[in-house]
């Protein structure tokens, strides 16, 4: 709610020019009824700007107050009380400057009166209302046109993140190799990156995978880079017993298998293991993925440090928690744990 | 004989080199290294002509092992770094091949290199390279360096302040210090300068390490780190320090 109705464009001038021309109405109206000049002037003046005043102060009100809930009622209410008010007033005001004679008139042209000034005071009301609807709807359509923004940002992000051109291209480089020497390996291996990224083309956001379907994405993740890096990568996935068929978000694991493989083989030199086991606890999926790590490179190793804010941030809008994703380091071994409830 | 040496971390993708390099018959391959520790060694040991260096690498990056090295000898970058992060660097190094590449882009880069490969030459360009490098902030959350043979790696946050010294700057850190063949002006245009001033001519501090600062002489002043270490801050620095620390 920006500007109320009188402060917008040139509608002030508006307001005055039509109530300077219902006025001239007004008296020649009184004229016709054979009011004098003078009486007629003065029953305009008082009933008008008293009119003009209640439809600022309806319109002042608007701008501060207007209820969403039962609109209709409470603007009829404010249209009905505002021209009450005005003719008690009005009324209450002549009857100290006018003669019997008139105030008499008034008062048979009391339900005239009346109609005129819920018809005045309902157009400004409507009028009110239809520019604060169009101002809201405005708004709203900015506010869309924001968050819509923001979701084909984060598709194009979430897509080179899933495609990882480095992972990619390294394969690919691997592939390069093996085609001359070995290329039974350097065909299996191309099924394998063909089967990894169709996976990662197919799944979709909101559609929860069960578990055997993700590590066996998973599997094929690290097998990938087990051709890369076998000459010291091994890697243990091991299912608890009934976790099967238990259901996660997907892009979920991925990023902490990532995590892991870039602190523990992509940063180290020696021979290690990486693993991803699951369990059942409390009706909960609990899985936990191990990697060492050169502690000479990754010192500050505190809460979910390591890259893991965007699944923190993925669990916290999925289930409104912040408590279950955990890290933990034992001696040079990163263990991180996800808990997804049933 | 060229001797050549390998360092890249995949096992596979120095074979793409061993194979392609087949046809040139006066190569010699006199190493495969698996990362920037071994590079560094095997370099000081043979002494190569040219190397092949993948640039994300364990430990230490190929950026940062060129660092280490004195007369750096030419290198050929093999990356699979996208083209637009590398472009900056295509001037400085002799060539940079895009994982994966071809037997004829390969080629290309040799012959390259046979035309440019007066030696000496290659040293200067890699010091600009190195300079761009550090300049676009690919790796600068720590600074290697080259101790007793040793070489150790240094987060920035434990770094208390750099001091000028000839042709060295010497690194502080709580326990120990630490020669790097740089200059004050390479440093400062490197780090955050909100993280650290110079606060004289002589001296880069981490402002993390202030606990306070004391009025010397004239208009200088002295930064007390919070080990003791005392620090000279001139006019200027001082400055400086007030801005950044928001007095």
């Amino acid at each position: 709610m920006s500007k109320s109705l009188l402060n917008k464009g040139r509608n002030k001038l508006y307001f005055i020019a039509f109530w300077l021309f219902w006025s001239v109405m007004h008296v020649w109206v009184l004229k016709e009824w054979n009011y004098t000049m003078n009486e007629a002037w003065i029953d305009s003046a008082v009933s008008n700007s008293l009119l003009s005043s209640m439809c600022i102060i309806v319109i002042i009100s608007m701008h501060y107050y207007l209820p969403r809930k039962e609109q209709l009622t409470y603007l009829s209410m404010l249209c009905l009380g505002a021209a009450g008010i005005w003719i008690s007033v009005t009324r209450y005001i002549l009857s100290s400057i006018v003669s019997n004679e008139i105030l008499d008139a008034f008062t048979q042209s009391i339900p005239i009166r009346i109609a005129i000034g819920i018809l005045i005071l309902g157009c400004i009301i409507l009028i009110n209302v239809l520019l604060y609807t169009q101002d809201e709807q405005k708004e709203q359509e900015l506010r869309q046109h924001e968050s819509d923004r923001i979701a084909k940002d984060a598709e194009l992000f979430k897509l080179r993140q899933q495609l990882q051109p480095h992972f990619l291209f390294n394969s690919l480089n691997s592939i390069s190799a093996l085609v001359a020497t070995r290329p039974g390996e350097a065909r299996k291996m191309i099924q394998e990156l063909s089967d990894y990224l169709r996976n990662t083309l197919k799944k979709e956001e909101y559609k929860w995978v069960s578990l055997k379907e993700e590590l066996d994405y998973l599997r094929l993740y690290l097998d990938i880079e087990k051709i890369r890096f076998g000459h010291r990568l091994s890697t243990v996935l091991q299912q608890g017993e009934k976790t099967d068929t238990m259901k996660l978000p997907p892009f979920l694991l991925q990023p902490i298998v990532e995590n892991a493989i870039k602190f523990g083989l992509y940063d180290t030199t020696e021979a290690i293991t990486i693993s991803v086991e699951s369990e059942m606890q409390d009706n909960m999926l609990v899985i936990r993925v191990r990697n060492p790590f050169d502690p000479e490179l990754s010192k500050p190793i505190k809460g979910t440090g390591f890259g893991l804010n965007a699944v923190q941030k993925r669990l916290f809008l999925l289930f409104a928690r912040n408590d279950l994703l955990t890290t933990e380091v034992q001696e040079n071994i990163f263990i991180t744990q996800v808990k997804i409830p049933q | 004989m060229i001797k050549v040496l390998l360092i890249d971390d995949e096992p596979l993708a120095r074979t793409i080199l061993k194979e392609y390099l087949l046809d040139y018959a006066q190569i010699e391959i006199v190493e495969e290294c698996n990362d920037g520790f071994e590079g560094v060694k095997a370099i000081a040991q043979y002494q190569p002509d040219l190397i092949f260096l993948d640039i994300q690498m364990p430990k230490i990056n190929g950026f940062e092992m060129l660092e280490l090295i004195e007369k750096p000898p030419a290198v050929i970058f093999t990356t699979a770094f996208d083209e637009y992060a590398i472009r900056a660097f295509e001037t400085h190094a002799v060539d940079y091949l895009l994982k994966p590449f071809s037997k004829e882009r390969f080629d290309k880069a040799m012959q390259k290199w046979f035309g440019t490969s007066t030696a000496g030459q290659s040293a200067e360009k890699e010091a600009l390279l190195l300079q761009t490098v550090a300049e676009s902030g690919l790796s600068s959350n720590r600074v290697v360096v080259k101790s007793n043979n040793k070489i150790r790696i240094i987060p920035l946050q434990d770094i208390l302040y750099f001091e000028a010294a000839d042709d060295y700057v010497k690194i502080h850190t709580t326990d120990a210090w630490y020669l790097k063949n740089k200059t004050m002006q390479y440093f400062e245009k490197i780090l955050n300068d909100n993280q650290f001033v110079r606060t004289h001519r002589s001296y880069i501090v981490n402002v993390q390490c202030i606990t306070r600062l004391e009025p010397n002489e004239k208009e200088n002043h002295i930064a007390i780190l919070n080990k003791g270490q005392q620090v000279p801050v001139s006019k200027t620095g001082y400055i400086k320090l007030k801005q950044v620390l928001g007095l």
